[in-house]
């Protein structure tokens, strides 16, 4: 049953990164605004124009 | 004679009704050049998708040419930008016109416009842009004007609204629930064994879950229950217990009684009660930290009036920041440019409004020697002025350094604190009466663990938690009434109000000219002369005359000219129409001391005039008769007494109506009320109420546009939900009942918990479900009920 110590310790580690992993996205700014993307991501890309090509 | 008929278009750029005129491209009617200049720069740069978003996305802002060129100041650039190296600059800007998905469209493809601009992001709900651009090729002022040429020109300002807003944004609070989130989850998964009986085979474990949880306790304790250790201490240091100082002491406990049953191996310890507790209350936090971006209840003066104005000095003109302004400087103010200080007209005629200061928005006229009152508005020709006291000291900007503001705020103690002294006092004695009776039969051991299990259960979570709950559901209600408050504070502070102040202009009746009388008669014939003459101009008084005339034919204008601020003239079918001012006219005919008229002459002869229809509120009526029971009420209008007779008959009798009031008369008659004792709530628009909105009890700006502006207060109201105001009230009494009656059902859980904890019998795991399970039933009654009561009030 030692086996439970190294699962625990994965399963902690992995809350850890988790966690890590949101804690970077606040400070990153991710959750400032919330509804802008949303909107942005209807837009559709721009056509490429005659000088484009 | 050329006869064309007038049919009505819409502009394809802003959407206003206009007749079709010359300003026509590519088969698309625009209302005026200005939209049209917009559509031919976003045309010739492939950026017509704008259009395609939303119909006439756009806004059009008339003849509205300001000048940028402070922005040229080195020392006005930096206090503006974000980050600035040698060859890039960010800047973040307010930008009060974006309002849709085009808006966010257009301004993210700034870079097709300008190659120098390398990105640009919006933030929508806060109405920002941040843009980073090489200042090498492209400097700020050009940037400014650039956006400004597209209709989309940046409000800056001396109180940085956008720097200010930064710091309202609590990452830090999502970082702690998300820390002790993450505790309370691990910890329920380690608790859960010990819940259902650890096998004597698994005893092993028991330990290593108990420090495995003792370890999840510390970052909860030490890093998420921080604050309300430093709030506790703050207010005892101050004699005061406040709710947070038996949080704090609840907190400590649970984990220096983990912490000891843990390492003594006495116990599993109370490590998923404290984590939950901690994560509830900080939810609590968050759900009461409602902010509304585009709204802003912390405006002053500064926030009005420019960065900087032009300077005459001997050297030449030069654009200086406000605050250096010394008395006897020369300024220079340009059409639509602010006064920023008290000043003595030294050149030219000055016509001032000042709608930002009183409401009123039809300019005054002002002659050389003229003292001129910082705030208002010059429209018209440029004028020079000379400075007689600094920006701060002016008679407007004089209120906010008004010693009353500087005593800390005497608004009423909220309910929570003032029950948190009786709780903790109550909590106490049970605590240690306990503590005693356990020692004096010698049983030390039990004597702790009834100590600090009374602690534990007796927690004020529920008062922590019901009270936000219950009044940011209230907010969430009044903001779908278009009624916003500043915090969940207010809520407690409506409810007690008994005295209400309205101001006249703006709040109680309406400020902007959407009707028109005539006074006078016109043939048919004399009315189509007018209406073709208004179709040349972009004025919202032209405007209005031209829809209310409703004449369909349109002849053409000769001569045609416009003096800003003045009037219009014109020659139609060889008739000379003049439309106006009395000054405009020149004819003492029309000496009709009204300011807010319009007066028409025809060849000579004067016809009559019209004139803004005053318009109060709808429901007016109703609203005062719903509360004229229960409140004093009192009018303290800036204006002069003319309106005396109509606001009698309105008012119930007893009403005090004063006219003639300074801004500082204002904030003088509040403090009056208030040393009687009187909970004073201020309802008032513009500039000239700020110091009374601060100084009452509750301070509401009412506005007609939440987008404008409004002074700094507690509330802002839209101008259509006036008439709700006496159910808002009642909803926020019927909320701090609500309060009270969640506050009956949480101590009578807590009865439960002390029956066992005075026993020193209490186990973790009932600890641990009395908690949540009180906890869910309080937030679903409070929301029930605050629902229910929405219904009943007719707030929904």
């Amino acid at each position: 049953m030692n086996i439970i110590y190294f699962l625990i310790g994965c399963s902690i580690l992995m809350a850890l990164v988790f966690l890590a992993a949101f804690i970077w996205s606040v400070k990153n700014g991710q959750h400032d605004d919330m509804h802008t993307p949303a909107i942005r991501m209807l837009f559709e890309d721009d056509k490429p124009t005659e000088d484009d090509v | 004679m050329p006869v064309n008929t007038l049919t009505f278009a819409t502009c394809y750029h802003c959407g206003t009704s206009c007749a079709e005129t010359e300003w026509k491209i590519d088969d698309k009617q625009f209302c005026c050049a200005g939209c049209q200049s917009v559509y031919q720069i976003l045309n010739s740069n492939n950026l017509c998708s704008y259009y395609q978003f939303n119909n006439a996305p756009g806004q059009s802002t008339p003849d509205q040419h300001t000048h940028f060129d402070y922005l040229d100041e080195p020392s006005i650039i930096q206090k503006l930008v974000d980050f600035m190296d040698k060859d890039l600059t960010v800047m973040t800007v307010y930008i009060p016109a974006i309002h849709c998905s085009s808006c966010i469209w257009l301004l993210e493809h700034l870079h097709k416009l300008n190659k120098a601009v390398i990105s640009s992001r919006i933030d929508f709900l806060k109405k920002e842009v941040t843009i980073s651009f090489r200042h090498t090729e492209l400097s700020l002022r050009q940037l400014v004007e650039l956006l400004a040429s597209i209709n989309y020109e940046p409000l800056i300002s001396s109180q940085d609204v956008v720097k200010e807003k930064k710091n309202s944004v609590n990452r830090n609070l999502i970082l702690k629930i998300a820390v002790a989130g993450f505790c309370m989850g691990n910890v329920m998964l380690f608790s859960f064994p010990e819940y259902f009986g650890i096998s004597s085979l698994e005893q092993q474990y028991k330990h290593l879950f108990g420090w495995l949880n003792l370890a999840f306790a510390i970052p909860v304790t030490f890093y998420c229950g921080r604050d309300y250790f430093f709030s506790a201490w703050a207010g005892l240091k101050n004699k005061l217990i406040n709710l947070d100082a038996p949080l704090a002491l609840i907190i400590a406990v649970l984990f220096l009684r983990t912490a000891f049953e843990v390492i003594l191996q006495k116990g599993p310890g109370f490590t998923d009660t404290l984590s939950g507790l901690v994560f509830l209350l900080l939810l609590g936090q968050w759900v009461k930290q409602r902010t509304y971006y585009h709204l802003s209840f912390e405006r002053d003066y500064r926030s009005y009036f420019p960065v900087a104005v032009t300077v005459i000095r001997e050297e030449g003109e030069k654009a200086l920041p406000i605050n250096e302004l010394v008395v006897g400087d020369r300024i220079l103010i340009r059409n639509n440019e602010i006064i920023p200080a008290d000043s003595i007209l030294m050149k030219n005629e000055g016509y001032v409004d000042f709608s930002f200061v009183t409401g009123e928005s039809v300019p005054v006229k002002k002659v050389m020697g003229e003292i001129i009152y910082a705030g208002g508005r010059q429209i018209g020709t440029m004028i020079e002025l000379e400075v007689v006291k600094p920006v701060s000291q002016s008679y407007l900007t004089r209120l906010w350094n008004n010693e009353t503001f500087n005593i800390p705020d005497n608004k009423i103690q909220n309910f929570n604190d003032r029950i948190a002294r009786y709780f903790s006092a109550v909590v106490f004695v049970l605590a240690f009466g306990s503590a005693f009776y356990w020692m004096w039969f010698d049983d030390g051991a039990r004597a702790w663990s009834a100590f600090t299990a009374v602690l534990i259960v007796a927690c004020p979570c529920v008062l922590a938690l019901s009270t936000p709950f219950t009044l940011s559901a209230v907010l969430a209600i009044f903001d779908r009434n278009r009624f916003y408050l500043k915090n969940t504070d207010v809520v407690e502070q409506l409810a007690r109000i008994d005295t209400l102040v309205f101001d006249k202009t703006g709040t109680i009746s309406s400020a902007d000219a959407s009707d028109f009388e005539f006074f006078g008669n016109l043939t048919k014939q004399q009315q189509i002369l007018l209406a073709s003459l208004t179709a040349n101009s972009t004025h919202p008084h032209s405007r209005e005359i031209r829809k209310r005339l409703a004449v369909t034919k349109k002849l053409s204008v000769a001569s045609y000219r416009e003096i800003v601020g003045q009037g219009i003239a014109g020659t139609v079918e060889g008739h000379t129409l003049k439309l106006g001012s009395s000054e405009f006219i020149g004819n003492s005919l029309a000496g009709n001391t009204l300011a807010s008229s319009v007066h028409l002459e025809i060849d000579g002869q004067y016809l009559g005039y019209f004139r803004v229809k005053q318009q109060w509120r709808n429901g007016l009526r109703q609203m005062l008769a719903a509360l004229r029971s229960g409140f004093n009420f009192h009018v303290i209008s800036g204006d002069n007494a003319g309106d005396s007779a109509i606001l009698s008959e309105l008012f119930p009798a007893d009403t005090t109506i004063s006219f003639n009031q300074s801004p500082q008369n204002k904030l003088d008659y509040i403090t009056t009320l208030q040393q009687s004792g009187n909970k004073v709530m201020m309802l008032g628009d513009g500039l000239n109420d700020a110091g009374a909105l601060k100084k009452s009890d509750l301070g509401v700006a009412v506005t007609d546009n939440i987008n404008n502006f409004t002074p700094g207060s507690d509330a802002i109201l839209d101008g259509t939900s006036l008439r709700k105001l006496p159910q808002f009230i009642s909803q926020s009494k019927d909320a701090i009942q609500t309060i009270r009656m969640s506050f009956a059902i949480a101590a009578s859980y807590n009865l439960i918990g002390v029956y066992f904890a005075v026993q020193g019998t209490l186990s973790p795991l009932t600890a641990a479900v009395l908690m949540p399970v009180s906890t869910i039933t309080i937030i679903s009654f409070t929301s029930i009920c605050t629902h229910y009561f929405a219904r009943k009030n007719k707030l929904k």
